[in-house]
């Protein structure tokens, strides 16, 4: 039902298998498809109406026709285009070469300026700066509140000479652009590098509000806008933005509450509206749950395609750090691979939230949408039970599961003999196949590499799709999911350049002195290729 | 995954399949991007579920002394066809006026019918929804070629948001002397605690007796916000007096007090949560839970922002298997947004928006009326 547009871009062209060329029509399909997912992933109407032309023109270009497998290459043009418009002016942020470097934050309400104010403050702590934070919103009830707990949290001054409104029937007093002129004095004067004002949500359409943040502009000449939105909105992004483009012409865009699954079309909108670069994401409640934006992930996930890496973080934040490393190093040493091993694994799993979702988050997988739609969450609390009704000699050594433990373990879990066995069997398995990649020394050399979607593909089906799987591709080293392909080919050049730092990223990372400064995204491609694609 | 794994027999060996597959996500991402991070220091974050236990014993309640001191008259509420009118202005000088334009034109060409869908869309209502909308105006045309094309798109407009359904706050009638109890849940910043606080005004206005629930624990002042909305109209808040107490314990106070209080009506207003936050979501569950062992909750409601995209299907979906939602509240409608997403919404859960924000105004909550919503959208 939500199948992706790779998905359903293959599906479109799968009658098209032994046609010399592509058709007018056949393009019209494919540009309705895409057109949907952007519209369904609350991309602008003028700005889908925009972006489907230039994609028609390269979409009758030899490089579709000509490929093997056109529908892939469509959706590889798609993604360069839009990574092309989120990330064609990427850049770092401004600092004042004099005195403190002004920020101020401006946005629609709910945004989340203040918690974001806090985050950049906690962000440039971290490099070294001495930010101080400027209560400039006296609208909301309690936000002058907000941001002093904000500021506590993140261990940074809050400059707020005015309590602002502490009560729902209070008229705003003070004057918000007072409060920030003075606040900018202070920060002079007791020498703090940046100076973050945070500034009263408002709605595009209110325009004192709006002449009230234009003034605090003109009176406190920021270095950066940063204008805030929230990653869920829709088609009011277009009118939003160029609204606080006209009110306070902001300098870079700030998308919040990207840890949503909202698919936040809405970047690609602003940006190609207003042609501000989005330069941070916010991705969660707490403080360090802010990054630099990258246009590649935003790409991938506006076209749904899944998203390995935004996994794999999802993984390190949840999974423990300890114990990850741990199992790491079993892994590599050779070490035996235990059911209590695979408990704790599970149990972290369980934190990670559901199951289904984070099946659908890998690419591929919508070939076996189905399998995963019939996937019982329940099957992690049973398979739980099972392992804590076993003694630990049970876990570490399955072996000296004979007859009588087997039935004494049934009847702890509740389950029966039969599904204890086929547990054990599984099991068995697993740990063979992590033998065998210890053996093969780490990941690099894995049997099945390279088998791209496939390997997935080749998953058990239930029973109606036994034997009717598709055969699996075998082409060694080219992933058949386009995106990732671009990405191994880029790799592959990449690697050409700078061979040292891709060969430390990928060494399993362990037994070798940690590589101090390794290019994050180098690591992460080849990364991504490991896994499969 | 790395792994060629289809040797693996068996229906419901996904799981094996997926732990051993997270082991190796999991355990090469984390040690790689951990080294590559140098193993950042892990200190506490302020975490949600932590401070629990330490939330049960200092749950206490708003002061009475101050409540009654600053309990002022209670203002009764703007009439409702007042407040819809001026939903109507507001509304109906965009959405509508495009499409009146169009049918002024006459017939019909394929460039109106593009121009059609565009105003839908981009009204958020949604790609989904806006097919089946054309679809059914393109019926009645053919049924009936000569019909005015305005309003059959009216009725086709009303048909999704079905006037039939019952739209009033199902808290019992006033005076029946039972508790009644109703849950506000929804994503970060669209205005739960604002909607809370303006019900109270509505139900106050009824003559209820009301108890606020303060279960945002989360979010640095949102219990104050909320404390400073029901001594506005002198309705008692409960709320804990910790950062991170454990809202569930919140809320049952909240109900207990309601209970002791004979209250009629107690209001929970929850701390903001994404629908993908497993976590939270549990938590979410166990407050309607709690709730529940004393009088489970006859509405919830879902707090939705106008200008939320298509993600506002994920959320009623989410939200809904968490805890049934009766209703829907659609605030910021003052602004540019549209609000598009109630028609989707409706149509997909068959959830009916029950309230729409109109503004800051403490008044500016008005019932939804489906018609006059309807006629806004065509720009009467």
């Amino acid at each position: 039902m939500f199948a992706n547009l790779s998905d359903r871009l293959t599906e479109t062209f799968r009658n098209l298998r032994g046609k010399g060329r592509l058709s007018e029509a056949d393009i019209d399909g494919t540009i309705r498809e895409i057109r949907r997912a952007l519209l369904d992933a609350d991309v602008a109407v003028p700005v889908v109406r925009t972006f489907t032309s230039n994609i028609r023109e390269r979409a009758l270009g030899a490089e579709v026709s000509g490929a093997l497998n056109p529908g892939q290459q469509v959706v590889k043009i798609v993604n360069e285009e839009l990574i092309g418009i989120l990330g064609g002016e990427t850049r770092a942020m401004r600092f004042s070469k004099t005195g403190p470097t002004v920020i101020m934050l401006a946005g629609l309400q709910g945004a989340g300026k203040t918690t974001l104010a806090g985050k950049l403050a906690h962000h440039l702590k971290q490099q070294g700066h001495t930010p101080l934070l400027v209560a400039a919103d006296l609208q909301r009830p309690n936000a002058v509140t907000q941001l002093k707990v904000v500021g506590e949290r993140a261990g940074v001054p809050v400059f707020a000479p005015e309590a602002g409104v502490t009560r729902e029937d209070e008229r705003p007093r003070g004057n918000p652009v007072k409060v920030a002129k003075k606040g900018l004095k202070e920060a002079e004067q007791r020498q703090h590098s940046v100076v973050i004002i945070d500034t009263a949500g408002r709605l595009g359409i209110d325009q004192e509000l709006m002449r009230q943040a234009a003034d605090i502009r003109k009176a406190t000449d920021p270095d950066e806008v940063l204008f805030v939105i929230d990653a869920m909105i829709g088609q009011d992004a277009v009118a939003t933005a160029t609204a606080f483009q006209e009110g306070v012409d902001f300098t870079g865009v700030v998308l919040t509450k990207l840890d949503g699954d909202a698919r936040g079309g809405a970047a690609l909108s602003v940006a190609e509206v207003t042609g501000r670069p989005i330069m941070f994401a916010s991705t969660g409640e707490k403080l360090d749950d802010f990054e630099v934006f990258h246009p590649d992930r935003m790409a991938s996930r506006i076209l749904d395609m899944g998203d390995i890496l935004t996994l794999i973080e999802q993984a390190e934040r949840t999974f423990d750090q300890a114990e990850a490393e741990r199992m790491a190093e079993k892994v590599s040493k050779g070490e035996d691979f235990t059911l209590a091993d695979f408990l704790s694994q599970m149990q972290q799993l369980k934190n990670m939230g559901s199951m289904k979702k984070m099946l659908t988050m890998l690419p591929g997988m919508g070939q076996i949408r189905d399998q995963i739609e019939n996937f019982d969450e329940r099957e992690l609390v049973r398979t739980e039970a099972i392992i804590q009704s076993m003694t630990p000699l049970e876990r570490e050594n399955p072996k000296v599961l004979n007859g009588s433990r087997r039935a004494r373990i049934a009847k702890g879990s509740g389950m029966q003999v039969s599904d204890i066995n086929s547990l054990i069997k599984r099991f068995e398995q697993a740990q063979q196949m992590m033998r065998a990649m210890s053996r093969s020394g780490g990941m690099p050399q894995m049997p099945g590499a390279g088998g791209g979607p496939g390997a997935f593909g080749g998953l058990p089906g239930g029973k109606k799709s036994k034997g009717k799987q598709a055969p699996q591709r075998k082409v060694k080293g080219k992933s058949g999911n386009p995106a990732k392909r671009a990405q191994q080919e880029a790799d592959a050049r990449n690697r050409a350049a700078s061979a040292p730092a891709a060969s430390q990223g990928s060494a399993f990372g362990l037994g070798q002195r940690p590589p101090q400064d390794v290019d994050r995204d180098a690591l992460n491609a080849d990364l991504s290729k490991y896994l499969g694609r | 995954m790395p792994v060629d794994i289809s040797w693996i027999p068996g229906d419901s060996d996904l799981l094996v399949t997926i732990v051993a597959g997270l082991v190796v996500i999991g355990g090469v991402g984390a040690a790689l991007l951990g080294r590559s991070r140098k193993a950042p220091p892990r200190e506490a974050p302020p975490r949600r579920d932590d401070a629990a236990a330490a939330a049960a014993t200092t749950v206490e309640e708003a002061p009475e002394e101050a409540l009654e001191e600053a309990a002022p008259a209670v203002e009764t509420p703007e009439a409702v066809d007042h407040r819809f009118g001026r939903l109507r202005r507001r509304v109906g000088t965009t959405f509508g006026q495009s499409l009146l334009a169009i049918f002024r034109r006459g017939s019909l060409s394929q460039d109106d019918w593009d121009e059609l869908e565009e105003t839908l869309l981009m009204a958020d209502v949604g790609a989904a929804a806006t097919d089946e909308l054309l679809a059914d105006l393109k019926a009645r045309l053919k049924a009936d070629p000569d019909g005015d094309p305005r309003a059959l798109l009216r009725a086709a407009l009303l048909d999704v948001v079905d006037p039939s359904l019952d739209r009033s706050l199902a808290l019992g009638a006033p005076g029946d002397g039972e508790l009644h109890s109703a849950v506000v849940v929804g994503v970060n910043g669209v205005g739960k605690t604002t909607t809370v606080g303006k019900l109270a005004r509505v139900l106050v206005a009824e003559d209820r007796s009301v108890v606020l629930g303060a279960a945002d624990t989360f979010r640095a002042a949102a219990a104050d916000q909320l404390e400073t909305w029901g001594a506005r109209v002198g309705v008692p808040v409960v709320r804990a007096y910790v950062d991170g107490a454990d809202p569930a314990s919140v809320a049952y106070e909240a109900a207990d007090r309601a209970r002791t209080d004979a209250a009629e009506v107690l209001l929970v207003d929850t701390a903001g949560r994404l629908q993908n936050k497993q976590g939270l979501m549990d938590e979410l569950g166990k407050i309607v839970r709690v709730v529940s062992k004393v009088s489970p909750p006859k509405e919830v409601l879902l707090v939705l922002d106008a200008t939320t995209g298509q993600n506002g299907l994920t959320q009623a979906r989410v939200f809904g298997q968490v805890a049934p939602l009766t209703g829907i509240v659609l605030t910021k409608l003052d602004g540019t947004a549209k609000g598009g997403i109630v028609l989707a919404v409706q149509r997909e859960l068959g959830v009916p928006v029950k309230f729409v924000g109109l503004g800051e105004g403490a008044d500016d909550l008005a019932p939804f009326d489906p018609a006059g919503f309807v006629d806004s959208l065509l720009g009467d």
